[in-house]
């Protein structure tokens, strides 16, 4: 019986095997041909992405991959530095950054500012990818759109300077009362609210790059939202868009200055924010350019002997204090006890440890210009010694004035990112040790710290900052008590009257010795806690040179770029 | 048959509604605020941009409105991707989920009835050793880490050829899909082969499989038509809840092969706290999951014919 047993079992084990064997190649037939069926009809609705090399001599083509996907390109509208990038490449407005970073004439071919207004004469030959020349109608257009309160753009503040900006905005004035006029096509005239000495700079923004009114209202509010929603007169214009996938960027015949343009084609067919995807794809060849590369895929980059190389982001990193009156960081003897044993140099090399990032010293960072020369050489800031003893002393007047016994206890609001999260615990151990402070960090997802930030519902907050223009304003603006960014509350008169100075001031002394004064004022009532001045590092594929990049304006910048032969 | 099909039909509208409502109430209950960025605003633009989301009006106001707009089938306009209809993402993205979540339950659904029943048969000899290791290897190694393994062999294999056999990443053709599906796939085809190899043991010692054989039958009818066929029940059950989990849960395998499906979007929508898209995909995956558990009850019926349905 048992003998039976068996051999039926052996039987069926090997008849079932070979019906197994059956099936499963009858299965993969099946699965191909269902690969097959699924690639053509996916082919169908556009999504397929191209497999070009990184860099394509032939054609001049060089492929990159973008972050995230550009929420849209309406230049009115965007916020974010992947569309600020895209625009920068594909638009161009009165004045451009050059491949050294400086400004030049865009569709503006001269401009004169007085201390009421400004003149721009725009170049005849600047068009339209559609061949239709850009005229002064278009700036004026676009910056009443940007304006408009029913067009809710973010940026929007941007334009106040321009004379009635702020009312418009609000509702107060209609939009024709805005101080801009198209004296002919190729003249505008734009009116100041006050004296302003930065509006070169402003003008290089996205927000104020020009629109056609006849295209926008024929796109019927889907202006910016998709590659034939868009009109194009910069460098570059789009020619695929297929939302979170593939973009792609083919040389602007239309453009004026075509003939310094080198690259054909920049093609951006991979969206991942994911590093080490990124690295693998750079390391197939396909990708010419990884940036965002954290501390651990240094090792790697290293190893494989790649072109590593690094800049500033022109962002400054700092602890925020609430200034609230019932928060113990309002008292001044408590915040001088912290800053007197915070060393940024520690935290920048020990913990954060990626090359390119500068210990911070303060709120103004190092790259911004004075009157001859770096502000911060004009204007040195004043060191702060660590010294432990004086910092307990600090905390032991402090607990006096606050009527408490023993040191308090502080909450740290942070990113729930696992570098912020790094950042925090190190704080948390330093202000322990040194002084026997209790940090409670607070860990919340991006927007919920940002509400508990303009919510004021913090202690101690790690906060950053990145440059709209490239003048020391656009920090020092920061701590104005009527800013909406100044989430702590600090008010000092002194501070916002040396402000308002800066901001109407023609004069370039005045305003950097304004500036000055404001770095003096955040560190005497330590205001914050400067912690570094962001550095990004990047590789590049070694064939791809001229690749800009830069802390204000469209970063990063291949519309100078250009390919050499593989050696 | 018509009637318990309208009966399931109904339950599952009113189980939509209910996922709709409850996640309208939890998306506005939790902390944060979508309209905030880095750059803090003046009143000014803050009214302007709660004015253009329709934020400004009252809560029991904004369900109404958005009920009434779903029931004409429109989730509004995306937050973040501020020109486009959350319609346009669902339509332009969850065919890409699809395709992929499609051909992983193919792989996961072959794989695991194959590599089951194989298993069943040789119970407790090598090939069912080395088979149920790589089993267990499957369900417990996160997806994320078997994607970046994946890609990495990829990297590798493209490396040792010289030329690109099979592309890291992006999406577009058959070669595109086939690392990804099978990533995505894989710890489902783990799941299916240890229920259809338990499946298979319970089945080759029932009775009606002994009175096959002592009818005569021969063992390959025996195999195909009384083992296999009663063995692949259970799979078929968990199918359905097995397709709509690796339709929607694709994210990390689109993430890290770059792959534009509407999990990255639906993942993104949440940390952004983009209301209308949190509410349209929610909505769409709810709904989607409801009717895939009726086709299967539906389907259920059409293979076992022990199943009444009414």
């Amino acid at each position: 019986m048992s003998n039976i047993k068996s051999d039926t079992s052996e039987a069926l084990t090997r008849t079932g095997s070979i019906q197994l064997l059956w099936l499963g190649l009858a299965a993969t037939v099946g699965i191909a041909i269902l690969m097959a069926l699924l690639s053509w009809a996916s082919a169908l609705t556009g999504s397929s992405t191209a497999t070009l090399d990184a860099i394509d001599e032939d054609s001049e083509t060089v492929t990159l991959l973008l972050r995230t996907e550009p929420p849209q390109l309406d230049s009115t509208r965007a916020t974010d530095s992947v569309s600020i990038s895209l625009l920068g490449h594909v638009m161009e407005g009165l004045l451009r950054f050059d491949e050294n970073n400086q400004l030049a004439p865009g569709v503006a071919e001269r401009w004169e500012i007085r201390e009421d207004g400004a003149t721009f004469w725009l170049r005849p030959d600047a068009r339209w990818n559609d061949g239709i020349p850009v005229t002064a109608h278009d700036f004026v257009f676009a910056w009443r759109t940007a304006l408009a309160p029913e067009n809710a753009s973010e940026y929007a503040f941007i334009l106040y300077p321009v004379k009635n900006g702020e009312l418009i905005n609000s509702g107060a004035l209609p939009i024709e009362a805005l101080g801009v006029h198209a004296v002919s096509d190729r003249i505008l005239e734009v009116e100041f609210e006050q004296p302003l000495a930065y509006f070169e700079e402003l003008v290089a923004f996205s927000t104020y790059n020009p629109i056609r009114e006849d295209f926008y209202r024929s796109r019927e509010g889907r202006y910016g939202a998709d590659v034939e929603d868009l009109l194009y007169n910069g460098p570059f214009q789009m020619t695929v868009w297929v939302h979170g996938a593939h973009v792609r960027l083919e040389k602007n015949q239309n453009y004026w200055g075509r003939d310094r343009i080198r690259l054909n084609v920049i093609d951006m067919p991979y969206f991942t924010t994911d590093a080490t995807s990124a690295l693998n794809l750079f390391k197939d060849g396909k990708v010419a350019v990884v940036d965002y590369l954290g501390a651990e895929q240094l090792d790697e980059v290293l190893q494989q002997r790649w072109q590593l190389q690094r800049f500033g982001d022109g962002s400054v990193w700092f602890l925020a204090f609430n200034f609230a009156p019932d928060r113990v960081t309002a008292n001044l003897h408590l915040r001088k006890a912290l800053q007197l044993v915070t060393d940024p140099g520690e935290l920048v090399n020990r913990i954060i440890k990626l090359p390119g990032n500068l210990p911070g010293e303060s709120l103004f960072p190092v790259w911004l210009q004075g009157v001859d020369t770096f502000f911060r050489q004009e204007h040195p800031v004043q060191q702060i010694t660590l010294d432990a003893d004086a910092a307990r002393e600090h905390l032991r007047i402090a607990m006096e004035e606050l009527g408490i016994e023993s040191p308090p206890s502080i909450s740290l609001l942070v990113d729930d990112t696992p570098g912020a999260a790094k950042q925090a615990e190190y704080f948390q151990n330093l202000y322990r040790t040194e002084l026997g402070i209790d940090i409670r960090i607070d860990r919340q997802i991006f927007k919920q710290r940002l509400a508990k930030m303009q919510s004021q519902d913090f202690d101690l907050a790690v906060y950053g900052w990145g440059p709209d223009f490239a003048d020391p304003l656009t920090f020092g603006e920061l701590f104005a008590s009527w800013n909406p960014n100044n989430n702590g509350r600090f008010i000092n008169e002194e501070y916002d009257e040396s402000v308002r100075l800066a901001q109407s001031s023609l004069d370039p002394k005045t305003r950097m010795e304004a500036f000055a004064r404001q770095q003096e004022i955040l560190i005497e009532q330590v205001a914050l806690i400067p912690n570094y001045e962001r550095g990004r590092v990047y590789i590049t594929d070694r064939r791809l040179k001229g690749v800009v990049r830069r802390a204000v304006g469209p970063d990063p910048d291949y519309t100078n770029a250009y390919i050499t032969p593989s050696p | 048959m018509y009637r318990y099909t309208l009966k399931r039909l109904l339950q599952g509208l009113i189980t939509i509604w209910f996922i709709a409502t409850a996640t309208f109430i939890a998306m506005h209950s939790v902390p944060g605020d979508p309209l905030i960025n880095e750059r803090g605003v003046n009143e000014e633009i803050r009214r302007n941009l709660e004015e253009r989301y329709g934020l400004d009006r009252p809560i029991t106001e904004q369900y109404i409105i958005y009920m009434g707009n779903m029931i004409r089938g429109d989730f509004g306009i995306s937050f973040t991707q501020q020109n486009r209809s959350v319609n346009d993402i669902i339509r332009e993205h969850f065919p890409v989920s699809a395709t992929l979540g499609i051909l992983a339950i193919v792989f996961a659904g072959l794989g695991g009835v194959l590599w089951g029943a194989l298993t069943a048969l040789y119970r407790n000899r090598l090939p069912d050793i080395i088979v149920m290791f790589l089993v267990i290897l499957g369900i417990s190694v996160p997806s994320f880490v078997i994607a970046a393994l994946g890609q990495l062999a990829l990297v590798g294999l493209n490396g040792l050829a010289g030329f690109s056999i099979l592309p890291v990443a992006g999406w577009g053709t058959v070669l595109h899909m086939l690392v990804p599906s099978l990533v995505l796939g894989l710890s489902t085809m783990a799941f299916l082969t240890r229920l259809m190899r338990s499946s298979m043991l319970e089945i080759i010692s029932a009775d009606f499989v002994r009175t096959a054989y002592s009818k005569g039958l021969p063992p390959t009818r025996v195999f195909m038509k009384h083992q296999l066929r009663n063995a692949i029940l259970p799979v078929i059950t968990v199918l359905g809840p097995a397709i709509a989990a690796i339709t929607t849960g694709g994210f990390v395998v689109e993430l890290v092969f770059a792959i534009p499906g509407l999990g990255r979007f639906f993942v993104q929508a949440v940390q952004q706290l983009d209301y209308t898209v949190i509410m349209g995909t929610t909505v769409f995956y709810g709904a989607f999951l409801v009717f895939m558990v009726i086709a299967v009850d539906l389907i259920y019926g059409l293979v076992d014919p022990r199943v009444r349905l009414e």
